[in-house]
């Protein structure tokens, strides 16, 4: 695949950030806008994952997490992410980043702890995943920038579709 | 802020050689067009913003790449500056030179980069009703950071301009320094 340096990447997002926080006002609003461009961004970026990771099929919601977390974080950021910390029903899991390119250069000021800075990556799993029938909740837990030991992002399994053709070929 | 953790202007400053897909950058470029074009009602607007966007990287850029690149030195003459462009940032952007740099034959203080297929216009392409919009908009601003945080104020513009025998126009990027700057430059010794 192309690649491009992942500064001005880094960059970029950091204005567009910059640029909703001047826009928007309100830090909520802001999360929730990003989160809506992760996930237009995640539903077209699942044909690109499709097209090009050659990657079978899954098989259930715990295949689905690794792939996203060692093909998926690997072909368009360049970097991988553990899933740990599954429950018992095998519904909820936590994808721990291990390096993080769209934090690079970032410090959050005074007036934006709430702000989910990478919370772009949560519409893009979620917005993703529902282009192939999984229905993921998504939201980024720990995050360095505010202070935690790590990058993590919680996943919760809503619902798992089966594969079905929309329409029957007697129609 | 947070004890315990290092300020970030205190960690060393990464050797910046990783790289992320082109295509999660074009995705997020393409959200920011996108989320732009909510916010305008006009195509000049909506280069502003990509404008606007792209300044506020030139800005930083600068002081990276002089800092890494350059041990710190910068250039006081405009020609060093616009080669700085043409040369360092380009490579740094786009991972080559630009193809040209040129002094406008219509007036003394107009210089043009031009390069085709810079990848920020890779995955586009403007619908009819949009007009001369270029994406690009954004590299200009970028140019644009890079030569204000330099002492060179300039309104800088991207333009698309057809090639003879080519099916795809170049990109254009069109600085117009400020007068103080030209001013300037006569009065220091050449050389």
């Amino acid at each position: 695949m192309e690649t491009i340096n992942s500064e001005i990447f880094t960059l970029m997002y950091g204005s567009i950030v910059r640029q909703l926080i001047t826009d928007l006002e309100d830090i909520t609003e802001v999360n929730k806008q990003l989160d809506t461009m992760g996930y237009n961004i995640g539903v077209r970026l699942i044909d690109e994952f499709l097209a090009k990771s050659r990657t079978a099929a899954c098989t259930d919601f715990r295949d689905s997490t690794e792939k996203v977390a060692k093909v998926g974080f690997r072909m368009f950021l360049n970097t991988t992410a553990n899933v740990t910390n599954w429950n018992p029903e095998g519904t909820e899991c936590s994808l721990v980043l291990e390096d993080n390119p769209l934090t690079d250069f970032v410090e959050l000021p005074e007036g934006c702890s709430k702000l989910k800075y990478c919370n772009v990556l949560c519409g893009v799993i979620r917005g993703a995943l529902e282009m192939v029938n999984v229905q993921v909740e998504c939201d980024f837990a720990k995050d360095t920038l505010r202070g935690d030991e790590l990058n993590e992002i919680r996943l919760k399994l809503i619902s798992e579709g089966t594969e079905a053709y929309p329409f029957k070929d007697d129609d | 802020m947070f004890s315990g953790r290092l300020n970030l202007i205190d960690r060393p400053l990464s050797k910046g050689k990783s790289e992320v897909s082109l295509s999660a950058f074009s995705f997020l470029f393409s959200e920011m067009v996108q989320y732009s074009q909510t916010q305008v009602s006009n195509i000049g607007e909506l280069e502003r913003r990509l404008e606007d966007a792209g300044y506020s990287i030139g800005l930083r850029l600068l002081e990276m790449l002089c800092f890494r690149e350059r041990n710190s030195k910068r250039e006081i003459k405009l020609l060093d500056a616009l080669k700085f462009v043409h040369s360092t940032v380009w490579k740094y952007l786009f991972g080559r030179q630009a193809r040209d740099l040129e002094q406008s034959n219509a007036a003394d203080d107009e210089y043009m980069i031009s390069d085709s297929d810079l990848f920020v216009n890779k995955f586009i392409s403007v619908p009819k009703d949009m007009g001369q919009l270029n994406c690009a908009a954004f590299v200009a601003g970028i140019v644009r950071g890079v030569l204000d945080s330099a002492g060179f104020p300039a309104r800088v513009t991207a333009h698309f301009v057809p090639v003879p025998g080519q099916p795809r126009p170049k990109t254009t990027i069109l600085m117009k320094f400020d007068a103080s700057v030209l001013q300037r430059d006569s009065a220091l010794p050449s050389g």
